[in-house]
């Protein structure tokens, strides 16, 4: 061919390289584009995401109180006058602010108009009152203002979810409501306060008294037994796999499974521990340990293949070193390989535990998804975790449900993006290159 | 392998330990419906608030689920009420009643099923014949059946908006769904002579089969789902439970099926046709055993609970009638025996 080109030189084409060179670069320029068009639409939809979740869930971290002004009847809360705890305990709070409203606004009559008034309260208010009796019983036979919570539709009137301008009838928040809190609202007895209840209650049906707090203790629990079973199994496993077992088919075949256990669907894994940990073994349902027996399944696989990743990143020519001056293969490992791949490993471990974190699916099997008030004691009491109650509360017909559900989201991923940077940090920390 | 069987130990370990965990309960546990999940969480935590009682744990496992769950045996490690939004069937009882269970029935109220559409929009007004129109699989047309012609609303009838025919509704999973299959296909299928003369099973794959050629569209099975989409497409109706139409009432309208408006008034009164009763089924081998389920059943019996003006109407339930109701407790309270 060359020789054919040298000798007739007259049949050359015209010199294209200049267009094909800009070609190239358009060619570039476009892959660049669309890179970047990529990673902006990426971070739009997570932006409007995230922002979707954080303009309809602040306001789950404040709640609306109302300042009632009570007298603290000594025949009401200790009829026998000796401070006895039990009497304190069963008083009829709710009643001592119910005479409270009467007294407010006196000229509401008529049983249903009643009801309504005490419904601007919430039926948890009450409590609220208790609780500042229990801690000093000595305001007992005084008058008292008090801040208490309100009712969820008057939370959500106070945080402007209701439009006032709408007709009567459909609204939630009746116009006698409305001027009850216009009123209280004038004399400064209304005030959006940090809703604790939020961080230190159990699951509740009234939107205004449910909290978190239930389904963190939960998660927390269930993750410490995950953590418990699959850190230990899923290391020594591919300790095992990695540093001792000979290469044949049957390591080979254990490899293909372990990497096929990592894709399963979680819900199998529920399933399983269905048939095996509450069928076989009666295990009680609903309990943290069986959760974190189901979620150490699920979570093995993922640390097994990060340990195995982390220990071939050591170099062989550590463990010939630690060979050559007489380190047996237990030494070599223990002294040398582990410790130099732990913060591979922990980074794994801790990326299966966030993984574990967010899971529901394989704890609907288990009766983990339920209505659970009281917080959870230790991992064989009933109870549920934090995605769980996410799931939960979006189901509920409560309008006010919608606010707590992104709270509880806000709190969901802020405990994610912790671990995840935890896992981050580790790496670049102790992270060694060689 | 040393490993391993140290790991294998360690899971014999809690193996062993397990029984002892089993044995004790001081909590009622309750599964079932999810429809009436709001309303038996409502109770508990009320129960829990006001005895000194643990408060009962409540899963929501779906009525079918439940009831396998209920009727899985006597002992600490089965359920001792269970929920469901329709009646037990006769196969549920029959295996209860295998494994040694005696159930005690209480029926605690009804739960409307609405269509309902954005306030947008011109209210719909259906009859159960023309909504069975818009959604079965096949119609009659001539004396036969043929698939679906209906594509707009007027198609069906003349006084109805000339719009696409869009409804969102549940998924065959869910209870809503089969209770309005039962409550509307099928009774507005027997309305048809053409259906209505095929043998049973003919007659239920017309009655029960819903279009699958886009105009119902499955959204789901939460109904918070459904109300969101609705906002967003003042075009569609979408089918679910009364209490997110109550609470949405700001934003949506109920259509009017055969003239009567879904109201709380209308539907307790039954002018409205498209409800449904809800039970709770008691374990009687577990009362005595598991402590407080007899004080849990006169909580919800009770008429601050489930009254004209009880908490649980708050949360959308719809009470039986007043005599109903004394009835009712009665026997409940009494525990008397449920027989098919």
């Amino acid at each position: 061919m060359t020789d054919s080109t040298a000798r007739v030189p007259a049949l050359r084409r015209a010199d294209l390289s200049e267009q094909r060179l800009k070609r190239r670069y358009a060619a570039e320029k476009r892959f660049r584009f669309y890179g970047l068009a990529a990673i902006f639409a990426a971070l739009a939809i997570l932006g409007l995401l995230i922002g979707t979740i954080v303009l309809n869930g602040h306001t789950a971290f404040v709640q609306t109180h109302l300042e009632i002004p009570v007298f603290l009847d000594p025949e009401v809360i200790d009829p026998e006058g000796n401070g006895d705890p039990g009497a304190l305990r069963r008083a009829d709070y709710q009643g001592l602010l119910k005479k409270s409203l009467r007294e407010r606004f006196p000229d509401v009559s008529g049983r249903r108009d009643r009801i309504k008034l005490y419904g601007i309260l919430s039926n948890g208010a009450g409590l609220d009152l208790r609780a500042e009796v229990q801690a000093d019983p000595s305001i007992i036979g005084t008058n008292q203002t008090i801040w208490v919570k309100s009712s969820d539709d008057i939370d959500s009137l106070v945080k402007g979810y209701i439009d006032r301008d709408l007709p009567e009838g459909d609204r939630r928040v009746k116009d006698n409501e409305i001027a009850w809190i216009d009123a209280l609202e004038a004399d400064g007895g209304v005030e959006k306060q940090f809703n604790t209840t939020f961080f230190t209650a159990g699951d509740s049906r009234e939107p205004e008294q449910a909290g978190i707090w239930g389904a963190a203790v939960g998660s927390f629990f269930t993750l410490m037994i995950t953590l418990i079973l699959s850190f230990p199994i899923g290391v020594l496993s591919a300790i095992y796999l990695e540093e001792f077992a000979p290469k044949n088919r049957w390591t080979d075949l254990i490899e293909v499974n372990i990497n096929n256990l990592a894709a399963v669907p979680s819900i199998i894994f529920g399933l399983l521990g269905l048939a095996v940990f509450l069928g076989v073994f009666g295990f009680p349902r609903s309990a943290p340990l069986v959760g974190g027996m189901v979620l150490a399944l699920m979570t093995l696989p993922t640390i097994i293949i990060a340990a195995r990743a982390a220990l071939k990143a050591v170099p062989p020519s550590i463990r010939e070193a630690a060979l050559g001056v007489g380190a047996s293969r237990l030494q070599v490992v223990t002294h040398h390989v582990l410790p130099l791949a732990l913060p591979g490993i922990m980074t794994g471990t801790i990326i299966g535990m966030a993984q574990a974190l967010g899971e529901t699916a394989p704890l609907l099997m288990i009766g983990m998804v339920a209505f659970i008030v009281d917080v959870p004691g230790g991992v064989t009491d009933p109870a549920t975790v934090l995605p769980v109650q996410i799931f939960l509360w979006a189901d509920a017909p409560e309008r006010a449900f919608v606010e707590k559900t992104n709270g509880a989201i806000m709190v969901l991923l802020a405990f994610l993006i912790l671990m995840n940077a935890l896992a981050v940090l580790l790496r670049k920390r102790f992270e060694r290159q060689w | 392998m040393i490993k391993k069987s140290l790991a294998m130990a360690a899971v014999a370990g809690l193996v062993v330990a397990a029984p002892a965990i089993a044995e004790a309960r001081d909590q009622i546990r309750i599964v079932g419906s999810s429809t009436v999940f709001p309303f038996s969480t409502a109770v508990a935590e009320n129960f829990g608030r006001s005895s000194d009682f643990k408060t009962p744990v409540v899963e929501s496992t779906g009525s079918g689920g439940g009831m396998k769950l209920f009727c899985s045996g006597v002992g600490t490690q089965h359920p001792d009420i269970t929920n469901s939004s329709r009646r037990i069937k006769e196969s549920e009882f029959s295996k209860c009643t295998e494994k040694g269970i005696t159930i005690t029935e209480v029926k605690i109220g009804f739960d409307g099923i609405v269509l309902a559409n954005s306030k947008t929009h011109a209210p719909f007004a259906l009859t159960k014949k023309q909504i069975f129109l818009a959604l079965a699989k096949e119609i009659p047309v001539d004396g036969k059946l043929v698939a679906n012609p209906n594509r707009l609303w007027s198609d069906i009838d003349l006084s109805l908006p000339a719009e696409r025919i869009e409804v969102l509704g549940p998924p065959p999973t869910s209870g809503t769904r089969d209770a309005f299959v039962e409550l509307v296909m099928e009774s507005a299928a027997k309305q048809f002579p053409e259906i209505k003369a095929l043998d049973k099973a003919a007659f239920k794959a017309a009655a029960h089969s819903v279009r699958e050629d886009g105009a119902f569209v499955e959204a789901g099975e939460n109904d918070n789902l459904i109300v969101q989409k609705l906002e967003a497409n003042p075009n569609a109706l979408g089918i679910f439970g009364f209490s997110f139409l109550d609470q949405n009432a700001d934003k949506l309208q109920g259509a009017t099926v055969g003239g009567v408006a879904p109201e709380f008034e209308n539907i307790a009164s039954g002018d409205y046709g498209i409800s449904r009763s809800l039970y709770f089924y008691v374990k009687q081998q577990h009362v005595g055993t598991i402590p407080g389920i007899k004080e849990f059943v006169a909580e919800f019996t009770s008429d601050k609970a489930w009254g004209d003006e009880g908490y649980l109407t708050e949360k959308g339930l719809i009470p039986l009638p007043e005599d109903d109701r004394k009835a009712m407790m009665k026997s409940a309270n009494g525990m008397s025996p449920l027989s098919m």
